[in-house]
C-alpha cells in the first residue's frame, strides 16, 4: 500500500484510543473530572470563531519568535564560533540565560514595552533561541579540518570558506535547532500570553486559556489547549518540510529522486 | 629542464596526540622538473603528508628550504562539498578566484566529458561512485589552474579494482594534461604505474632511502617485466628499512 496514505494511521489510532478511554474515565467517574472529549469537540464547535481569532494571534506571536530566534541564535553562533573571544563574552551568558523565570522578567517587560506582540516575542525568542545556538555552534565546529585546509589550499580567504563549507553546514543544524524549539515556543507563546496579560477577548490562546479557567469554562479552555496541540505538530512538520527543501544533501536520500 | 621544486634538507616536526614531539620528516631533499610526475613511497606514518602540507604551504619548514610554485592538494578522501553538485565541485577554485558561477561551471563541464563523467555534471556527491568522485575531485584540483599538483594517496579509499582501473585513467589524463605532479602514496605499484621517478622514504621520521629513474614507455602495464622487477626492488629497500622487530 502507499506509504503516503499509510503512515498516519498509527497516530491517529493512538489518538482515538487515548480519546476513547479518557471518555470512558469521565463517563465513569465524577463531574469534577476533566471535560470529556465530546465536551471538549463541541467547545470547539461551538466556539470556532473565537478560537480561530485567538489561534492567528498566538499562531504570529510563534511564527515571529521562531524565525527572530533561528535569525539570533544564528547570529550568535557563528560570533561563537569566529571568535574565542566572543565564545568566552556570550556562551556563558546564553546559557544562564536559560535558567531566568520568565515570571521574574515579564512583569518587566510589560512596563518597557506594554501589552503589545513585543514582550510575548521577547519571551518566546529568549526561550527558543538557545537549541539553535548549540546545535548551530556544534554544527560549524564539526566541520571538516581538512575540508578547510583543501580550501586554503584553493586560496579561499577566510569569508570564502565559511561561505562554501561552513554556512552549508549550519543552515541544517539551525533548522534542527529550531524544530526542537518550536515544541518550547508554543508553551512559550502561552507563558507570554498569561504572564503579560492583555485584557480583552482577542489576546491568544493562552490568554483564552487563563480567562476560561479562571470563569469556570473548563470545556473552552481544553479546546483551545487541542487548538494548541494540533498548531505544534503542523509548526513541527512545517519546518521539517522546509529542512528538506533548503537542504535536501542533509536528508538522507530514501530513493525517490525527482 | 629548470627544477621547478627544489626541497633542500627539509626537517619537519609536529606536536603529537599525547603533548611529545613527533619527528616527520628528517633532512628531506627533493626536486621535480617541470612536467615531471615524481612519486614519494613509504610506510604508513612516514611523513608523506607532511611532506605535502609543506608544499602547498599549509605548514613552514622548521629547518631547511623550499622553493616550489603555487600548489594544489588532491587528498586522501575526495572531500567534495555534498550541498554542491558535482560540477560546482569540480569549478570551486574558479569561484573561489572570483569568476562567476555560470563562467565556472562552463569550465568545468567541457572537461566532464573528457574524464568520463558527462551526464554527471548536476548529481550531488552522495550520488556517485566512489571512482567517479575521485576524478571531481581531480577535475577540481586540475581546474585550479596551479602549475603543481599534489596527490595524497589519491585512491587510497578505493576497492583494488576500482584503484587499478583509476590509475590508469589519471596516467592517461596526465598525458593529455601534463602538470608536475607530487604523487605521495604507499602503494608501489601506483607509483611505478605513474610516475617518472620514485623517492623511497624510511619509516618516521622519513628521509629519502632511495631514489630511481623509472624510465619505462607508457602504458605501462602492472604484469610487465619492469614493472614487476622495479616492484620487487623498492619492496626490497622498504623491507631493509623496517624496524627490526618487524623484519623478517
Amino acid at each position: 500500500m502507499n506509504r503516503r496514505l499509510t503512515a498516519p494511521l498509527p497516530p491517529l489510532l493512538l489518538l482515538a484510543g487515548v480519546i476513547g478511554a479518557w471518555e470512558a474515565y469521565v463517563d465513569l467517574g465524577s463531574p469534577s473530572e476533566p471535560p470529556a472529549p465530546h465536551a471538549i469537540a463541541a467547545a470547539l464547535w461551538n466556539n470556532a470563531g473565537l478560537l480561530a481569532t485567538n489561534l492567528r494571534i498566538t499562531a504570529e506571536e510563534v511564527a515571529a519568535g521562531v524565525l527572530l530566534a533561528l535569525l539570533i541564535g544564528f547570529v550568535l553562533a557563528v560570533a561563537i564560533h569566529l571568535s574565542a573571544t566572543l565564545r568566552r563574552a556570550i556562551y556563558p551568558l546564553a546559557v544562564g540565560s536559560q535558567a531566568v523565570p520568565i515570571v521574574v522578567i515579564a512583569p518587566l517587560l510589560v512596563i518597557w514595552w506594554g501589552f503589545g506582540i513585543v514582550p510575548k516575542l521577547i519571551v518566546i525568542v529568549l526561550i527558543c533561541f538557545f537549541p539553535i545556538l548549540v546545535t548551530t555552534v556544534d554544527a560549524l565546529a564539526a566541520v571538516d579540518r581538512e575540508q578547510l585546509k583543501l580550501l586554503r589550499t584553493l586560496d579561499a580567504s577566510r569569508w570564502q570558506a565559511f561561505r562554501f563549507a561552513e554556512l552549508p553546514a549550519a543552515l541544517p543544524a539551525a533548522i534542527s535547532g529550531a524544530r526542537i524549539s518550536l515544541t518550547v515556543a508554543v508553551i512559550g507563546a502561552y507563558i507570554a500570553e498569561s504572564e503579560t496579560a492583555t485584557i480583552g477577548p482577542n489576546s491568544g490562546l493562552g490568554h483564552e486559556i487563563v480567562a476560561d479557567v479562571n470563569a469556570l469554562q473548563t470545556p473552552r479552555a481544553y479546546a483551545a489547549a487541542v487548538v494548541l496541540f494540533v498548531l505544534a505538530i503542523t509548526c513541527f512538520y512545517a519546518l521539517t518540510l522546509a529542512e528538506r527543501r533548503i537542504a535536501p544533501w542533509a536528508t538522507r536520500s530514501t530513493g525517490e529522486t525527482s | 629542464m629548470r627544477d621547478t621544486v627544489v626541497l633542500k634538507d627539509v626537517t619537519h616536526g609536529y606536536r603529537g596526540r599525547r603533548g611529545g614531539r613527533v619527528e616527520a620528516l628528517a633532512g628531506v631533499s627533493l626536486r621535480a622538473r617541470r612536467g615531471e610526475v615524481v612519486a614519494v613511497v613509504g610506510p604508513s606514518g612516514c611523513g608523506k603528508t607532511t611532506l605535502l602540507e609543506l608544499i602547498c604551504r599549509l605548514q613552514r619548514p622548521e629547518q631547511g628550504t623550499l622553493d616550489c610554485p603555487s600548489a594544489a592538494l588532491m587528498p586522501q578522501r575526495d572531500l567534495l562539498l555534498p550541498w554542491l553538485s558535482a560540477v560546482d565541485n569540480a569549478a570551486l577554485a574558479p569561484r573561489i578566484a572570483g569568476r562567476s558561477r555560470a563562467e565556472a561551471r562552463e569550465a568545468a563541464s567541457a572537461l566532464f566529458a573528457e574524464f568520463g563523467l558527462d551526464g554527471f555534471q548536476q548529481a550531488r556527491p552522495a550520488e556517485l561512485s566512489g571512482g567517479m568522485r575521485q576524478r571531481v575531485a581531480f577535475l577540481r584540483t586540475l581546474l585550479s589552474g596551479k602549475p603543481l599538483l599534489c596527490l595524497d594517496e589519491p585512491f587510497g579509499a578505493l576497492d583494488a579494482i576500482t584503484r587499478a582501473a583509476m590509475q590508469d585513467w589519471l596516467a592517461d589524463a596526465l598525458r593529455s594534461e601534463p602538470r608536475t605532479v607530487i604523487l605521495v602514496t604507499h602503494d608501489v605499484e601506483e607509483a611505478i604505474v605513474l610516475a617518472d621517478r620514485a623517492l623511497v622514504l624510511s619509516p618516521r621520521p622519513g628521509r629519502v632511502i632511495e631514489e630511481l629513474e623509472i624510465g619505462l614507455p607508457h602504458p605501462r602495464t602492472r604484469s610487465d617485466a619492469e614493472v614487476m622487477q622495479l616492484r620487487e626492488h623498492i619492496l626490497g629497500v622498504l623491507g631493509a628499512a623496517r624496524a627490526p622487530e618487524l623484519r623478517r
